[in-house]
């Protein structure tokens, strides 16, 4: 489509073309970095910079040397250096970390899903490691990062004391509902529903750690229920389509509502590192309290980041301690990080395989299992964060929670569990029966 | 080849949009002002879509829900969902049943709130997918294997007013873009059934990080379009046609590829008569976007459409100041020189009035004005005297300008003088003179202000709705190679 590239060298360089497609996309899309009119086999480092909602600047840089055609193509061509290296086509997001000189223990977390991350993808010429904002980059790109598709609508939840947020998808629906939980984190975490929304289903995150006038000690199975019954009811909601995806505590919760809630009866349901330890048959508040009887076993370690994952160590082999999986009826997908220093999902997920080949239901359980990722699973290019502030609550403390994992395989992790989750909604929440044995 | 659709009398409302959509509410603020607006109205009845012959089942007992009458939902995916104007998308339909009939269909309710749409009638594969890209199309507004179809081929919908264009003024937001599949091949009613499935685009002409600066120095006015980055850029003054006003959208998608781009507001700008606009007013532009600080002044460009092509072969060919690297000219012509004021030239053109043609359908038949039998001897813009790069980009169908049998002169007259070498022509049958960006619809007679004789009329633009769209997207890819090659790689 172009013109072959003839280059002549001024004094002050060529002017080289950089272009990043899509310039605006969703969070779980690649993009194309290709950068022409380069000098043949010319030193750059591809650079992108973003600054969070809480105002902290991130990172990442890949150092490349044109070919030939003075062309540099990175989804083809291997990063010799920088914060990722080899070819990887999404490095520049997944391998960000905060500028040096920025508070410690910083995660990068979208508050408003309905603007987008904004990042400026430059060039540099040599590779350089630091001082980029003192030179002057040879080309800017600026790029956006969306959760929300358009058309993808946002409704706040407040009802019978249940606060969520519910996000629809585009059309007249009806659509497949998901009930999306996050973890002990608390607060009302969206992005990830956005997200899903965008995909076509129906999501609704659920605030369920301190929300507003209620105590953990309110918050129980009932609560639960309520929210579940508000999101099968909705009009664009497909009652009897409906998924439950928790992470960490969340994935705990959602354990316990299939295995015994007479009311929370899902398709199917996605757990991402999480455990069938610590049931929770009357409120959260008394599940904390039993999970805070083994806070001895919390560990720390040298640079004072708590591990957290020998609390339900081991497993307990009397089934009052455990959920009784073997009473879930829909299929499951499980998620887990090999590297999980936060909760012991690995083994929970073992000791689970077991009890349900005893009951037999063990053809209902998938598990994926991914060497080095952490506990964080989050959607695709997210940044990897080994260890981040937390607040630990009941008790208000901030510690450094450690959560695990390496860079290059969590940011695997993270595109793959994301496909293999959404494949696995789609199977048992868009395609029929039909379809599905007929696709097998 | 899609028939036009006759636009009948202008006593019908628009028919309203899918239900439950955002548009559907706009539209109902719109036209039922009465009407309380209520979001969760559920949309009207329809059964769950079920294969022919195969009754839904529940599902088998690893799942003892509720029984569950499995819909299929049509999975539909248009890929960008955001996406320059400029950029294919990819439309992908799975989980239909087999050989089913499906129509996919675009909606877009402009800033002038008219709607347009255009449809594409499809039948699924073996596995029950759709592929927009690669899948042909059997009826409709377009047909054949066309990937962007659905944008290029779009026109008011029944019942619109006539002669209408689209014409984005802010260009800062995007044009919101409604596709839809339905059941069946449809060619109306698509308000009244629900659609299997709905998503929604953005179409943009500003790429992220492109900044709009408004240009008021001196007399002179106009927007500046620059890319995002520090500089410095190449420059591009973008003369639109005598529609008059600021057409902000071309030099804002050329910002979004690397060009500082200046749109000029020429015709009669606020302030200013006609006899006001001299060659002093274009060189004072030309100088404004030479000096800005991220501008690199000898990497500059002139691009003309229509109109602005006539002052664009002027202004390069006679001016001491005006000295770009290149030039750009769709449908012009060299035939009436620009060499006093816009007032001279317009009274100049008035002279051959009485050659404005109208045809059956009352569209008035421009091209014969400039293409007179010039006087002996002819008053031409002397060619021969341009000394960068020229790209002409010419309408086989242009029926307001003779664009083709002008560049044919004018290869001629740059042959005998010599500098042959400096010009490219692209010739496209079957396109009509608005050669706009990539898959704008085509329109092949507008409403438009006639400057020669103050009268609105309805003006015959021409071109074939297909060739057209082809037209306008390999024009749009040359002129950007262009560009490139003479403001970037040299």
């Amino acid at each position: 489509m172009l013109a072959p590239v003839r280059t002549v060298v001024t004094d002050n360089g060529t002017c080289p073309l950089l272009s990043v497609q899509p310039s605006r996309g969703l969070v779980d899309e690649k993009f194309q970095i290709v950068i022409m009119n380069l000098l043949p086999n010319q030193e750059v480092t591809i650079y992108c910079l973003h600054q969070s909602e809480d105002k902290d600047f991130w990172h990442a840089f890949g150092h490349y040397i044109s070919d030939e055609d003075g062309i540099v193509t990175v989804a083809k061509d291997k990063s010799l250096g920088g914060t990722y290296e080899g070819r990887e086509q999404m490095g520049l997001i997944w391998s960000m970390r905060p500028v040096p000189g920025s508070r410690s223990g910083l995660r990068l977390r979208k508050t408003n899903v309905l603007t987008p991350m904004v990042i400026h993808i430059s060039v540099y010429s040599g590779h350089l490691s630091e001082g980029f904002s003192e030179k002057t980059p040879l080309a800017t790109s600026v790029t956006e990062r969306w959760y929300v598709a358009p058309g993808v609508q946002r409704v706040n939840v407040r009802e019978k004391g249940v606060r969520g947020t519910l996000f629809l998808p585009p059309g007249p629906g009806p659509y497949p509902g998901v009930l999306d939980l996050w973890g002990g984190g608390g607060g009302l975490v969206e992005y990830r529903s956005a997200l899903l929304a965008s995909h076509g289903f129906a999501s609704m995150a659920l605030e369920y750690l301190a929300p507003e006038e209620l105590k953990t000690v309110d918050v129980d199975v009932s609560y639960f229920e309520r929210a579940y019954q508000i999101l099968q009811n909705h009009p664009k909601v497909q009652k009897d389509n409906l998924a439950m995806l928790g992470l960490s505590f969340g994935s705990a919760i959602t354990f316990s509502m299939a295995a015994y809630s007479k009311v929370i009866k899902p398709q199917c349901c996605v757990c991402i590192s999480g455990s069938h330890v610590v049931p929770i048959d009357k409120s959260v508040f008394e599940a904390f309290e039993e999970i805070k009887k083994h806070a001895n076993k919390a560990r720390m370690n040298e640079e004072n980041q708590v591990i957290q994952r020998d609390l339900i160590l081991p497993i307990p082999s009397d089934p009052a301690l455990k959920v009784d999986v073997g009473r879930i009826k829909c299929p499951f997908l499980l998620v887990n990080g090999g590297d999980d220093q936060n909760w012991a999902s690995v083994e929970s997920a073992v000791d689970m395989e077991m009890m349900m080949e005893k009951a037999g239901n063990r053809h209902l359980l998938t598990v994926l299992t991914y060497p080095d990722a952490g506990h964080l699973i989050e959607p695709p290019y997210s940044p990897h964060f080994r260890a981040t502030n937390f607040m630990l609550q009941e008790m208000k403390e901030k510690i450094v929670m450690l959560w695990g994992g390496q860079t290059k395989p969590h940011a695997y992790a993270q595109e793959d569990a994301w496909n293999k989750i959404l494949a696995f909604l789609r199977q048992h929440l868009c395609f029929s029966s039909n379809f599905a044995k007929a696709k097998l | 080849m899609a028939a036009l659709t006759r636009i009948p009398p202008l006593l019908l409302a628009p028919s309203m949009p899918p239900w439950g959509t955002p548009l559907a509410v706009a539209w109902m603020k719109n036209y039922h002002p009465l009407l309380k607006v209520i979001p969760w109205l559920t949309p009207p009845s329809s059964p769950p879509w079920t294969p022919p012959g195969r009754p839904s089942r529940s599902r088998a007992s690893s799942c003892l829900n509720v029984s569950t009458q499995k819909r299929t939902c049509p999975i539909l995916s248009v890929h960008p969902s955001r996406g320059l104007v400029d950029e294919k998308f990819r439309i992908v339909v799975t989980n239909l049943p087999p050989s089913h009939k499906v129509t996919l269909h675009s909606l877009l309710q402009t800033e002038d709130k008219d709607f347009w749409e255009a449809f594409g009638h499809y039948i699924s594969d073996e596995h029950g997918t759709v592929t927009g890209t690669k899948y042909e199309s059997l009826g409709g507004t377009y047909e054949g294997t066309e990937a962007m179809g659905l944008l290029w081929s779009m026109r008011p919908v029944p019942g619109s007013q006539q002669g209408l264009r689209i014409r984005k003024r802010d260009v800062l937001t995007p044009m919101v873009v409604h596709i839809s599949v339905y059941s069946g091949h449809l060619s109306q009613g698509f308000s009244q059934k629900p659609p299997l499935a709905t998503s929604v685009i953005e179409r943009w002409h500003v790429a992220p990080g492109v900044k709009r600066i408004n240009i008021r120095e001196e007399e002179v006015q106009g927007t500046l379009f620059l890319p995002p980055g520090p500089g410095p850029y190449p420059g591009v003054l973008d003369l639109w046609g005598a529609g008059g006003g600021l057409v902000e959208y071309r030099s804002a998608l050329l910002a979004s590829h690397g060009f500082a781009s200046m749109a000029l507001d020429y015709f009669a700008p606020k302030g200013l008569r006609l006899q006001d606009v001299d060659i002093s007013y274009f060189e004072k532009a030309y100088q404004i976007l030479k000096n800005h600080p991220v501008v690199q002044s000898d990497h500059l460009a002139v691009l003309g459409l229509s109109f602005g092509s006539i002052i664009t072969l002027s202004i390069v060919a006679y001016s001491d100041v005006i000295k770009p690297q290149c030039s750009v000219c769709i449908n012009g012509s060299h035939l009436i020189p620009f060499d006093k004021n816009l007032f001279e030239l317009i009274e100049e053109m008035k002279k051959n009035v009485d050659k404005l043609r109208v045809n059956e359908e009352n569209q008035v038949i421009h091209r014969d004005v400039i293409l007179t039998t010039p006087p002996d001897p002819p008053v031409k813009v002397d060619v021969g005297r341009i000394k960068c790069p020229l790209l002409l980009v010419t309408a086989g169908d242009d029926q307001a300008f003779p664009a083709v049998e002008s560049a044919e002169d004018i290869e001629m007259m740059m042959e005998k003088a010599g500098n042959r070498h400096l010009l490219e022509v692209l010739t496209y049958p079957g396109s009509g003179h608005l050669i706009e960006p990539p898959c704008s619809p085509h329109f092949r007679a507008t409403n438009f202000n006639l400057q020669l004789t103050k009268q609105k009329v309805i003006i015959l633009w021409g071109g074939q709705t297909q060739s057209h769209a082809y037209a306008q997207e390999d024009a749009w890819n040359k002129t950007l190679a262009f560009l490139r090659e003479h403001l970037y790689f040299n």
